[in-house]
């Protein structure tokens, strides 16, 4: 099947230019996977910059909430009046900001751009599996993007219940102005933006399961494909079950349905919704929720995985822990769910079990950390802006990490549940870490992308300002949450004991700005260098695997003749007897002789003779 | 060249945006408009005021223009016309104040252009002369990582001590008592791993950055350490568990007898108001129907039920101390949350739902603010589940008082039977059984 795939890219190949290819089918509705990557990245970098933007808004009000800024009126009209944002607004801003970040960026932006750019790539593969399905995923989640900010235009605001939406909040239109039109808009939005998840997911598996090239086995997949691939999985599996939480919440809303609803009065209105549960949702919505967080988490470990090796000019520590670890994960994942509703009166007996299976999750994460710490150890470590992120996203990913403990445990969980703890905890462990993850991602295959070069000053200037401003913007948010403040609060004026965080507030806030600001220095790098940056040579990170095989200049299949054969696993970093410090895994061990290890032959006999021959006639001693 | 061209240009820009500042600077020593210096006071300590004044000076006149144009917009449009009437109330100095903060920010990013500018011309003649380092970039990020790793750690000891004294309140419930052993013995814990891994990340980064002439270590795996490493964390985390898993048992599963014997407490969140409700003299509650909540009877109790008639209508939550109490929550319209900080008390009050949460308090309010040495403290019970636009402001006090003084308070609570309600009730009590009549003629 593989074999004539190749032959008809490459027959395809030589007669390349009878491609008509309009602007359109070139740049808008294009089937080409680095096209495509590419739509996702730069929309994800759009959302992004518009969810930072929500964050600082709700910052400012956080930090001086006694203070007008009449600006914000000249941008916001009713919702800043007198220039002070309004509680519902403020609310709309959080709900936003988190639904924004959670799924268009770290979403589809993150695992959406580097799953269409490198699985092919990495695989040895002309295209997707199905390039339509793919330029259809994309488009969804256009859609999906174009109606959630559009919900900023709409009388009654955008949804405000909480990037969660736990009816009866979102629900009851009575109840807070953002459930009215705005809710409905994000239930279409989220909708629309599962479909292109599933799309987007059964295209990633399939293509990953059928399309590698020759000699590329699973066990001689770069981790970053390993990630996708169990991202694809945790996605395709648990985004579908949000879909039904999502209907039958539009159902209560907009048909009369009681599948969330019971025993409301609101607003001194008794609703006559009966018989349904609030908790049913959060069920239906944590069973997605909480593999969403691993969605978001584990394709920038992949990269990460992927840029550490590479810049330490060493193999990845442990190759197969980081896969098992990937693994387990991926299987835990499903069954953790009930730790986000500890105190939601949900069985205390099954929020125990709850609590264990969450604190095993913890273990494989453990080893991944490790696994990173030990190929840092004795490496050649390269700091290119990629590298840094990489290792700013191994800090975040610890940092945030830790505090799983506490969160994960159901005892301590009483008293931190849905305060600043928590808050501080995802935005270091999933937030923080992500984006680095997925920066790194940018910075190191930006090359691969645009075929130029970033500059590299404006990367550690960039790392810099934001690495550091995260960490003063959530490291403090922990002591905020011990002392028992809430999240989602939207001024801590109206508690004696919070007047101490205001001060606290202050140095987020501007830290937030700052960190916020600096972003202009990627953006201006990011665009500017699509035009203006230093032409890229084929492989500038000397790196092994294939995706660095492939010409600067984009073409149609990617490779202009065959698809090279593989024949190693992709770590082959600093052999030792190896000339050069990287192999790249289209080089046969016909050409290695003197850097072969009896273990890269998998017990093949017939290599290992010809190799310990070989050893004889050139006196090569193997010292393992 | 194009090059070349290109990069004359953004300097020259630069130089003009700088120069023009300093242009501007004196000729807002002469002006005395009280406008501006009204917003000078305004404005942060750290900017030179009178550069501040001089830019939203230069940029009155794009002002004028920008505020006539609002002006024109607001006459042609009709049907926003209050929309537009606000918009025109806004001081034009609001404008320049942005104006200047956006200018400011260019300023900045100038200076960094000319910055790295200048690295890259040193960089060049570096090279030029033989002289370049390759590695120099690679040593000044390696060397920037422990410099950061020192920070780091010197940030984490100052959150711990001062952010964490301001934080850290000792519990004043029995069971809060074994949440905060197993809060401190977990914070020692991924205190401990924060650090080593840092200071292992970091310095290591440090240590092996790239030389000249080097090759890393080739080292695939080491299944030992390998399950060292997993071992370790899987029997660390073991005990976490068990320890957790206990507590939380300890605290979610009470024996019945005591559920029984325990003060019960009922209360009722709603937007953005708790009521609570105490048994009253029978110990028990009257059976409540949100179909029957009015105006006059809020609650939705059922005054059919004759242990309603004794109910208290507690103002605040008093609770005796070292009493165990069984709050049942629950929710008259969305889901809220019933969070006490000092008491490490938390369950979400659900609609259609009766949620408890049983605990024995172990300090009064005087004894805490003794403790605190605060005469004002007040433990506070808080919404803590997003619930809308006065979510921020959902409280109720709650109060440790001892026995005697509980039994006092409780007597001059008002009960939830009151003149009204009865009129009330006795009026469609009336009503009811006339429908009664027609229903069962019918």
């Amino acid at each position: 099947m593989s074999s004539t795939v190749i032959s008809h890219g490459a027959a395809h190949h030589d007669s390349h230019d009878h491609h008509h290819e309009t602007f359109l089918t070139k740049y808008v509705f294009s089937q080409d996977h680095k096209m495509i990557a590419k739509q996702f990245l730069i929309t994800g970098i759009v959302m992004a910059v518009f969810a930072m933007v929500l964050s600082i808004l709700f910052r400012i009000q956080l930090a001086w909430p006694d203070k007008e800024f009449p600006i914000l009126e000249v941008f916001l009209g009713k919702w800043a009046e007198g220039g002070r944002i309004k509680p519902d607004f403020f609310l709309s801003l959080v709900t936003i900001h988190g639904t924004m970040m959670v799924f268009f960026v770290l979403t589809a932006g993150l695992s959406g751009t580097f799953s269409n750019l490198l699985i092919p790539y990495q695989l040895g593969a002309r295209d997707m599996a199905s390039p339509l399905m793919n330029m259809l995923s994309y488009w969804f989640f256009f859609i999906a993007c174009v109606i959630m900010v559009a919900s900023f235009f709409v009388e009654s605001g955008p949804a405000s219940a909480g990037w969660t939406i736990y009816p009866p909040l979102s629900a009851v239109p009575t109840a807070i102005p953002g459930s009215g039109l705005g809710m409905t808009m994000w239930l279409v939005s989220m909708f629309l933006f599962i479909v292109s998840q599933v799309l987007g997911g059964v295209n990633y598996i399939s293509t990953i399961l059928n399309m590698r090239t020759k000699g590329m086995d699973l066990w001689k997949m770069p981790l970053t494909i390993w990630a996708f691939f169990l991202t694809a999985i945790v996605g395709l599996l648990s985004f579908p079950v949000l879909v039904s939480a999502v209907v039958l919440l539009f159902f209560d809303r907009s048909v009369g349905t009681s599948f969330y609803l019971s025993d409301l009065v609101v607003g001194g209105e008794i609703l006559p919704n009966e018989g349904g549960s609030p908790i049913l949702f959060q069920h239906l919505f944590w069973f997605l929720g909480h593999p969403e967080v691993y969605i978001v988490v584990m394709p920038a470990l992949g990269l990460t995985s992927e840029i550490i090796s590479t810049n330490s000019r060493k193999p990845i520590f442990g190759y197969h822990a980081m896969v098992y670890s990937l693994v387990g994960i991926t299987v835990l994942s499903f069954i953790v769910w009930g730790h986000h509703m500890f105190v939601t009166g949900m069985n205390p007996f099954l929020g125990g079990v709850f609590m264990i299976t969450t604190l095993i999750i913890a273990v494989p994460s453990a080893v991944k950390a490790f696994n990173y710490i030990a190929t840092l150890w004795r490496g050649n470590i390269r700091f290119t802006p990629a590298m840094m992120f990489a290792i700013g996203m191994v800090s975040f990913f610890v940092s945030g990490g830790v505090t799983g403990l506490h969160l994960g445990n159901a005892a301590l969980d009483i008293n931190l549940h849905d305060t600043y703890f928590v808050v501080a905890h995802f935005h270091l462990v999933m937030g923080s870490a992500s984006i680095f993850g997925m920066l790194a991602g940018v910075y190191h295959w930006y090359p691969k992308m645009f075929g130029r070069m970033m500059d590299t000053k404006l990367g550690y200037l960039h790392f810099w300002l934001t690495f550091i401003g995260a960490y003063l913007v959530f490291f403090p948010m922990h002591f905020m949450g011990i002392d028992g403040v809430p999240r989602r609060y939207y001024a801590f004026t109206e508690f004696a004991f919070m007047e101490k965080w205001v001060s606290v507030n202050l140095l987020v806030t501007w830290a937030a700005i700052i960190a916020g600001l600096a972003q202009v220095a990627f953006l201006w790098n990011f665009f500017s260098s699509i035009w203006k940056g230093k032409k890229a040579t084929q492989n500038p990170w000397k790196s092994n695997t294939l995706e660095w095989t492939t010409p600067v200049e984009h073409i149609h299949g990617n490779w202009p003749g065959e698809i090279p054969t593989v024949y190693r696993w992709p770590y082959d970093y600093s052999k030792p007897g190896h000339d050069d410090d990287f192999i790249p895994q289209t080089t046969p061990f016909s050409e290695t002789m003197s850097s072969n290890l009896p273990h890269d032959f998998e017990g093949n006999e017939e290599a290992i003779r010809i190799q310990n021959e070989w050893n004889k006639q050139n006196n090569r001693e193997i010292v393992e | 060249m194009r090059f070349k061209i290109n990069n004359r240009f953004k300097s020259l820009f630069g130089c003009l945006l700088i120069v023009g500042l300093l242009f501007a600077t004196p000729s807002i020593a002469t002006q005395q408009d009280s406008v501006v210096a009204e917003t000078t006071a305004e404005a942060p300590s750290t900017e030179p005021a009178g550069v501040e004044a001089a830019v939203a000076d230069t940029t009155a006149t794009e002002d004028a223009a920008a505020e006539t144009a609002t002006v024109s917009t607001s006459s042609s449009t009709s049907s926003v016309s209050a929309a537009a009437e606000e918009e025109t109330t806004i001081d034009p100095q609001v404008y320049k104040n942005f104006t200047y903060y956006v200018l400011l920010f260019l300023v900045v990013c100038t200076i960094v252009a000319v910055v790295l500018k200048v690295i890259s011309i040193y960089e060049l003649t570096r090279k030029m002369n033989g002289q370049y380092n390759p590695l120099a970039n690679n040593n000044i990020q390696a060397t920037l990582f422990i410099v950061f790793l020192v920070l780091f750690l010197a940030f984490i000891y100052y959150g711990y001590s001062v952010w964490g004294a301001w934080a850290w309140k000792p519990a004043a419930t029995e069971h809060g008592k074994d949440i905060d052993t197993m809060f401190i013995v977990t914070t020692v814990i991924i205190t401990f791993v924060l650090v080593v891994v840092h200071i292992l990340l970091l310095s290591f980064s440090y240590i092996y950055r790239m030389r000249l002439n080097r090759k890393a270590y080739y080292y695939p795996h080491n299944d030992a350490i390998e399950r060292l490493w997993t071992i370790v964390p899987a029997v660390v985390l073991t005990i976490l568990v068990l320890f957790g898993f206990f507590t939380w048992r300890k605290i979610t599963n009470i024996p019945e007898e005591l559920q029984k014997s325990a003060l019960q407490i009922e209360v009722l969140g709603e937007q953005f108001m708790w009521r609570v409700r105490y048994p009253g003299a029978d110990g028990e509650f009257g059976k409540r129907n949100y179909k029957l909540t009015t105006g006059t009877n809020p609650y939705g109790i059922d005054f059919n039920d004759k242990s309603a008639w004794d109910d208290v209508d507690g103002a605040d939550i008093v609770i005796p101390v070292n009493r165990s109490v069984r709050f049942h929550i629950i929710s008259k319209d969305i889901i809220h949350s019933f969070y006490i900080p000092d008491f490490r008390v938390q369950i979400n009050a659900v609609p259609g739902m009766t949620n408890y949460f049983q605990f024995t308090p172990t300090l009064t309010t005087e004894e805490m603010r003794d403790q605190l040495n605060d005469p004002t403290y007040d433990y506070v019970m808080l919404c803590n589940k997003i619930c809308g636009s006065a979510h921020y402001n959902m409280q109720k006090k709650v109060v440790v008082v001892t026995e005697a003084e509980y039994k006092e308070w409780l007597s001059k609570q008002n009960k939830y039977f009151n003149d009204a309600v009865q009129k009330e009730f006795q009026l469609s009590d009336n009503k009811e059984s006339q429908d009664l009549s027609t229903a069962s003629l019918n």
